[in-house]
């Protein structure tokens, strides 16, 4: 693939995170950023110790502020771990939380590859680079708000039903509870004592 | 439960079933089904007059049969609507010539003959599923003489022959004889922890059950010789192990194995042969009655519900919920959530916390009065939609509707879709776009991924929720597989679609690998059957093409399997290293052929 014809002139930015030592004992960090800084629209690469700390965090949203970064990688841990966390810093800076991409070299790589230094190494690149090819074609996203009933629907009224209706109604919340039997109370008021406080289930 | 009835915040419907629910989170239309009482259930003052009279006398459903009652009746003393109740089947009335005696005593005039079933339709922004369950119904089980004598009861039965408010008023007798028994057995597991008969899983709260109604015995007899028979005793839970050994010294026979047989003697006693596992002899004991320890079985309803609400069940029966750990009062569809029985067998004090989480749950969801969806959905390009209809029916939450007959375009409901993106790999045409998983953020993937050395990766598509987490947790363990290995994240297994698989094979990958949730445990109800057809279907076309099979896999990892994680990824491995760079060739030359 010809590598300009690639590029959408956006402003990437590359953080490849140490993690301490979890992926930097395996991975070249540095390599991994100096390689993506290669890439069309990488606009700025770094290796960093710990992009998720508060500093790091910080440093990333400075960047964004002064080059202008309109998307950004990280490269570090899973992003089912810190996927939240990055999204909730780029709407800090300003940035749409969806224009962010994570390349996982932490769990799907320096972890699993830990005495193939060289390979990882590569392999890590090759997520970078693959987290940049998607980030330059992510999209603006914004949730949408629907109206919403505040009431719920109790289907059956034995002590679960009861309880969760009465938590409802107590905390304002309008509940309809529907009971297939003439009463409610369920398997519970048919029990006698009940365990382990040996009082009665009524 | 009399703070349900009287909570102004409560409407409470009675003898009524949930017949239909359409909508979505936040929006719930409910159809409810009222049959008729017969009896107001607002002027009743249950004084009891009809009841008097009335001449039809039934067994009592909720003395298990135990004690009788009459054709109107109030299902309990502390029932709540506290209002007497008909049972159409069994009255004589509607004809005045007949009968009508409850008619004539009533003051307040509260029986209506003519009452018919009602149909009510409520709307609601969140619903708590809180079916509880069934009591296991021991016939089946012969060897136990349910149904062949009358001195063998269940645990629930049992429950209400001790209860003051009982059949008995509290004074347990044989039902034979009428005596106090002077020695009773319990018998563990029935209908619980076996293959043959029964269920598998444990029902949790037999084993308490039973350590409570032997001290509520030796309470009230202290002469009484109580044996258990069981297999384990399992006291969990907080202040349990206290009642099990309280019960222990109070001097109730806890033997470890559970009956072969059981015989009637002539005075109706039971003989009963049990193989003590303990002591690896067989004993026989003779016991006036014998209780079975009944377990927990899902309601009847279940699968009806299951089906309206759109929700999964576990192979037990029982609803599935979001998450075992992270979210266990929660269904995988949104707005709805599990209290209770309905979820699996648990005892009262779970049932209530869960019950309060399930609240708590539902108010977080409802507080802000507006719903924020997770902009992840599918979008319809309506200028390329061709009306088919195959998007709304893979959809398995129903969020498309599409009019065939008339042709118009689809159209996705964004609060019901869940982000799936079975829709967007399914539509022959291209006309969906799946936001954030577009095809051409993945197609970029799949081209930055085989740019250099293509022969050497390993091309795995794993869906988020299960094999992208199988990864992680190979990760968090620190399995080694090989390096080779590059995975593209999808939120399904179902969002992959075929020319995502073409497109790999185009550009050089040896092997591609699509991973997701096992069947049954996908997070978007069944999307990954959809993974299943297609993955066989572009089987199908690679046999036509000459392209060998095998280099396509499938394979179900779930987020707690890392080992099989890796296993896999080594077996893609092998398999990468049996594909030969002419192979990659001829199959590119292949499929530029094709386009």
């Amino acid at each position: 693939m010809n590598k300009m014809e690639t590029s959408t002139g956006a402003k990437i930015g590359v953080y490849v995170c140490h993690c301490g030592l979890n992926i930097a004992r395996t991975v070249d960090c540095a390599a991994v950023a100096r390689s993506a800084s290669e890439l069309p629209d990488v606009v700025l690469a770094k290796d960093v110790a710990y992009a998720c700390s508060e500093p790091g965090q910080q440093a990333i949203r400075e960047d964004i502020l002064e080059r202008g970064l309109d998307r950004v990688v990280i490269a570090s841990c899973s992003p089912r771990l810190h996927e939240p966390t990055f999204r909730q810093m780029l709407q800090s800076a300003g940035l749409n939380p969806y224009l962010l991409e994570m390349a996982n070299i932490r769990e799907h790589c320096s972890w699993v590859h830990m005495n193939e230094s060289d390979a990882a190494t590569r392999k890590a690149m090759d997520l970078t680079r693959m987290a940049v090819a998607r980030v330059r074609q992510l999209k603006p996203l914004q949730p949408e708000r629907l109206p919403l009933t505040r009431r719920t629907l109790v289907i059956g009224g034995g002590v679960a039903g009861i309880q969760a209706a009465l938590d409802l109604a107590d905390n304002g919340y309008d509940v309809v509870m529907v009971e297939k039997r003439p009463s409610i109370g369920g398997t519970m008021a048919q029990l006698d004592k009940t365990f382990p406080t040996m009082d009665c289930s009524i | 439960m009399t703070d349900v009835g009287r909570h102004p915040r409560i409407k409470l419907y009675t003898l009524s079933e949930v017949v239909d629910v359409k909508g979505y989170v936040g929006n719930f239309q409910v159809k409810i089904l009222k049959k008729a009482r017969y009896v107001s259930e607002k002027e009743c003052t249950a004084c009891g007059e009809c009841s008097k009279v009335c001449p039809v006398v039934r067994p009592d459903e909720f003395n298990l049969g135990l004690s009788s009652r009459k054709a109107i009746y109030s299902p309990f003393p502390q029932a709540v609507p506290s209002a007497y109740v008909i049972n159409a089947n069994e009255c004589l009335g509607h004809n005045p010539v007949v009968c009508a005696k409850c008619v004539e005593v009533c003051d307040k005039g509260c029986i209506n003959f003519h009452m018919s079933d009602e149909e009510a339709v409520e709307h609601v922004g969140s619903i708590v599923v809180a079916t509880g369950m069934e009591p296991y119904d021991p016939t089946e089980m012969d060897e136990y003489g349910y149904t062949r004598f009358e001195n063998v009861l269940t645990s629930l039965e049992l429950e209400r022959l001790v209860n003051a408010g009982g059949p008995t008023r509290g004074e347990l007798i044989r039902p034979t004889d009428r005596k106090r028994p002077r020695s009773i057995g319990f018998v563990q597991c029935v209908g619980s922890r076996s293959a043959r008969k029964g269920s598998e899983y444990c029902s949790n709260v037999c084993c308490m059950n039973t350590v409570k109604s032997t001290l509520v015995l030796k309470e009230h007899y202290p002469d009484m010789d109580v044996k258990v028979f069981y297999i384990d005793i399992r006291a969990f839970g907080k202040g349990f192990e206290d009642l099990y050994k309280r019960s222990r010294r109070l001097g109730v026979h806890y033997v470890r194995g559970l009956p072969g047989t059981v015989e009637e003697n002539p005075d109706r006693s039971l003989r009963v042969a049990v193989e003590n596992g303990a002591t690896g002899t067989i004993e026989y004991y003779v016991l006036d009655m014998m209780v079975l320890a009944i377990g927990v079985q899902p309601s009847t309803h279940t699968q009806k519900l299951q089906e309206m609400l759109g929700l999964q069940l576990n192979p037990d029966g029982f609803f599935l919920e979001a998450h075992p750990k992270l979210q266990p009062v929660d269904a995988a569809t949104r707005g709805i959530f599990f209290a209770g029985c309905a979820e699996g067998p648990k005892d009262i004090k779970e049932s209530v916390t869960q019950a309060s989480a399930a609240a708590a749950r539902a108010i977080r969801l409802m507080h802000r009065g507006e719903i924020l969806t997770e902009p992840i959905t599918s979008e319809v390009m309506v200028e390329h939609c061709k009306s088919c209809g195959k998007c709304a029916d893979v959809c398995p939450y129903h969020a498309i509707t599409v009019d065939v007959k008339k042709k118009k375009p689809a159209m996705v409901n964004t609060a019901a879709c869940a982000g799936c993106g079975t829709c967007a790999a399914e539509c022959p045409f291209g006309a969906i776009t799946m936001n954030h998983f577009t095809d051409v953020q993945i197609l970029h993937q799949v081209d930055a991924l085989l740019e250099e050395d293509p022969q050497e990766k390993i091309l795995t598509f794993a869906c988020n929720w299960c094999s992208y987490a199988g990864a992680d947790y190979a990760g968090v363990s620190r399995l080694q597989y090989s390096p080779n290995v590059r995975l593209i994240r999808t939120m399904c297994s179902g969002r992959v679609d075929e020319e995502f698989i073409w497109h790999g094979f185009a550009k050089g990958a040896p092997v591609i690998l699509v991973s997701g949730c096992h069947i049954g445990d996908c997070h978007y109800i069944n999307a990954n059957h959809w993974t299943v057809k297609r993955v066989e279907k572009v089987h199908r076309k690679m046999k036509k093409l000459g392209i060998r099979p095998e280099r396509l896999q499938l394979e179900w990892i779930s987020a707690a399997e890392g080992i099989r994680f890796a296993r896999t990824m080594e077996r893609m491995e092998r398999l990468r290293r049996g594909v030969t760079a002419e192979e990659i060739e001829k199959t590119k030359a292949i499929l530029s052929q094709g386009k």
